[in-house]
């Protein structure tokens, strides 16, 4: 899977629910979580997101607040278990 | 030394004067809580002892001293009635953890306003009915924050002002939009602050029901008394601590321990506007040396759950004192904490009723891990029997949690309900909606809910606001919802939904009805689990027994089904 591709879906997820008209602009390295954009009872809609787009089960003791803080740690995850997949 | 001392000696003898006389307050006199959190402390020879700590999540920080608090609040509170803003009217503070949420707090609060904190993740839906219900003045945001009160705002005809503190100057503003920049405005030294008295109302925090929408509770400049002492004696703040309260101030524990306690003992206090991630808290309490760390039960869990490794990473040698609040502390969490910060977690326990603690642990005490404590000296706490709403006689029954309505921060009723005020009471009695019981030694243990309310990470979330929101979703049916246990938020919300015709039950659509009541809502009120049914259990009259799906959740007896409707 191109991770590109992949950080782009995300990206493009994070800002369709997760942000206002207005907010600031986002990239791969923003602080989802520590930033406050998303919080831990948000997560779960994302985690959800995920699993249903790519057909994977992340585990709730990987899917952490930091495991989930930026469009780059959250796409190494999914590449993880995409590719465990396989 | 504790500030409490001996807590037998203390319930011997009790008396709520003892902290007036601390406050120099005599009944009649005015009584301000914005004037005592800042002004009287400057008074007091602390004007230029730090009071708040801001760091923003990039690591960005400001100090404020008492006389910057003052006059912060002064300058905030002139502002307000130069909009012609007045005494009694509602100001809502919608607001991340920024430095303007404390301190218009304050400002609200001197210029006479009541002040009315909302959670900044609540969703649309969520603020318009608290605004809608208080008949909300005027609204403190951001910018990050302003396209949700757009939304609402033509619905909202008492809503005459909308004030931005963080707006850029370009972005073009709509109607009853003004801006306002703490940092630029000039300093307002002298300010009169409007001479509140004991019963004028001061805040309204929101909370859920089970039947109805949430409701406004009302609390008064008096609470100040009782959040004063309850600071001192229970959280133990100390002229040298650097106190970490970690809740929002949009919830109670974030005004009456995160502003009003600790500004009105003149202590040092810090913030971090950040989400939660373990290793950003424990080096925030490196960084800012914290002594006294209040916190919640979701909080320590997910901090056991990353580990005590992690821990030993970080110097908090520092902690002194540690508390939580929110929902019942589990013994496991105690004994954790015990282990590897070499101190337990005291567990309080109150609600945005009783503006302030009521049942705790106390410094000095035997912590019995997993009990809520002992009543606060007097606050009269009783296990009622349900049957006769009379104290059992004897401790070991589980019944409901009352207490006498007598102490200074008790809500003063619910806005534009009081009918749903007076329900609270039994025998004169308030309920609480706990349940617990009593040892023999005077502990109370938590045994539960007596009424539907969800309890999500310390945050009460009403199943019936979740169904109105569920059922305005097109392809709801019938939806009935309940709490599911959570190892790690005690429970969450679950969701069971019937789907109307044409709609088909599957991943996609639950993730859509997720999303859809997290932005209508709040994510705490998103299910955290959609179950489609055929049907839902329902009464012969037609009305949804919640009842028999929350005990299939949590594996308990579904008890009388007399009433319920045949398939």
């Amino acid at each position: 899977m191109a991770i590109e591709g992949l950080k782009n879906i995300i990206l493009d997820y994070v800002i369709k629910e997760y942000l206002e008209e207005d907010s600031e602009p986002i990239n791969y390295e923003t602080p989802l979580i520590s930033g406050g954009i998303v919080d831990s009872f948000s997560m779960v809609s994302m985690k959800r997101f995920l699993e249903n787009k790519y057909d994977i089960q992340i585990p709730d003791d990987r899917a952490t607040p930091d495991a989930f803080d930026s469009v780059n740690k959250i796409a190494d995850l999914v590449e993880e278990f995409v590719a465990g997949k396989k | 030394m504790s500030n409490i001392g001996s807590y037998e000696d203390r319930i011997r003898n009790f008396s709520w004067q003892m902290a007036e006389r601390e406050l120099d307050y005599k009944p009649g006199d005015p009584i301000n809580i914005g004037w005592y959190c800042s002004d009287r402390i400057c008074q007091l020879g602390l004007a230029e002892k730090v009071g708040l700590i801001w760091e923003s999540h990039t690591g960005l920080e400001k100090r404020y001293t008492y006389n910057d608090i003052r006059l912060a609040s002064n300058t905030i509170g002139a502002f307000l009635s130069g909009l012609g803003l007045k005494p009694e009217e509602r100001i809502c503070l919608f607001l991340d953890r920024v430095p303007e949420l404390y301190l218009g707090f304050l400002g609200i609060l001197k210029m006479g306003g009541i002040a009315q904190p909302l959670f900044s993740a609540f969703g649309e839906e969520a603020l318009f009915v608290r605004l809608e219900n208080a008949g909300t003045a005027a609204v403190i945001t951001q910018k990050k924050h302003l396209a949700k009160v757009r939304k609402i705002v033509d619905r909202l005809p008492e809503l005459r002002h909308i004030i931005v503190v963080d707006h850029d100057g370009v972005s073009p503003l709509k109607a009853r939009e003004v801006t306002f920049s703490l940092d630029k405005s000039d300093p307002v030294n002298e300010f009169d602050v409007h001479p509140t008295t004991a019963e004028s109302p001061s805040v309204l925090h929101y909370t859920s029901g089970t039947t109805g929408m949430p409701k406004g509770v009302k609390h008064v400049h008096y609470s100040l008394v009782a959040q004063y002492l309850t600071a001192k004696w229970v959280l133990d703040l100390q002229p040298d601590d650097i106190y970490w309260c970690t809740a929002d101030p949009g919830w109670v524990t974030g005004t009456s321990y995160g502003i009003i306690g600790p500004f009105s003992l003149g202590v040092t206090q810090c913030v971090l506007d950040s989400g939660f991630s373990a290793e950003a808290w424990y080096r925030f309490i490196e960084k800012r040396k914290v002594s006294m760390w209040y916190s919640a039960p979701t909080a320590i869990r997910s901090l056991m759950k990353a580990g005590d490794e992690l821990v030993k990473k970080f110097d908090l040698s520092r902690l002194r004192h540690l508390a939580s609040v929110g929902e019942p502390l589990n013994s496991e969490a105690v004994v954790w904490s015990e282990r590897v910060f070499g101190k337990p977690f005291y567990d309080t326990y109150w609600q945005t009723e009783t503006g302030c603690i009521v049942i705790s642990n106390y410094p000095g005490m035997e912590v019995r891990p997993g009990s809520m404590g002992k009543g606060f000296p007097g606050i009269t706490a009783v296990i009622l029997d349900p049957n006769k709403n009379e104290p059992y006689p004897v401790p070991g029954k589980i019944g409901l949690v009352g207490l006498k309505f007598d102490w200074p921060s008790r809500m003063r009723t619910y806005w534009n309900n009081e009918e749903a005020f007076r329900n609270k009471f039994r025998n004169e009695w308030y309920i609480t909606g706990d349940r617990a019981r009593l040892d023999n030694d005077g502990y109370f243990w938590f045994a539960g809910r007596d009424d539907d309310i969800i309890n999500t990470a310390g945050h009460l979330v009403s199943p019936f606001e979740v169904e109105s929101a569920l059922l305005e979703h097109p392809a709801v049916a019938e939806s009935a919802v309940v709490g599911k246990p959570d190892p790690l938020n005690l429970e969450v919300v679950k969701a069971f939904v019937t789907l109307k015709p044409g709609f088909a039950a599957g991943k996609d659509i639950e993730l859509e009805i997720m999303n859809y009541t997290r932005k209508k809502l709040s994510p705490l009120a998103m299910p955290q689990e959609i179950e489609f049914v055929d049907s839902l259990p329902k009464t012969r009259s037609g009305k949804i027994m919640r009842r028999i799906l929350h005990a299939r959740e949590w594996g308990e007896e579904i008890g009388d089904t007399s009433t319920l409707e045949n398939d």
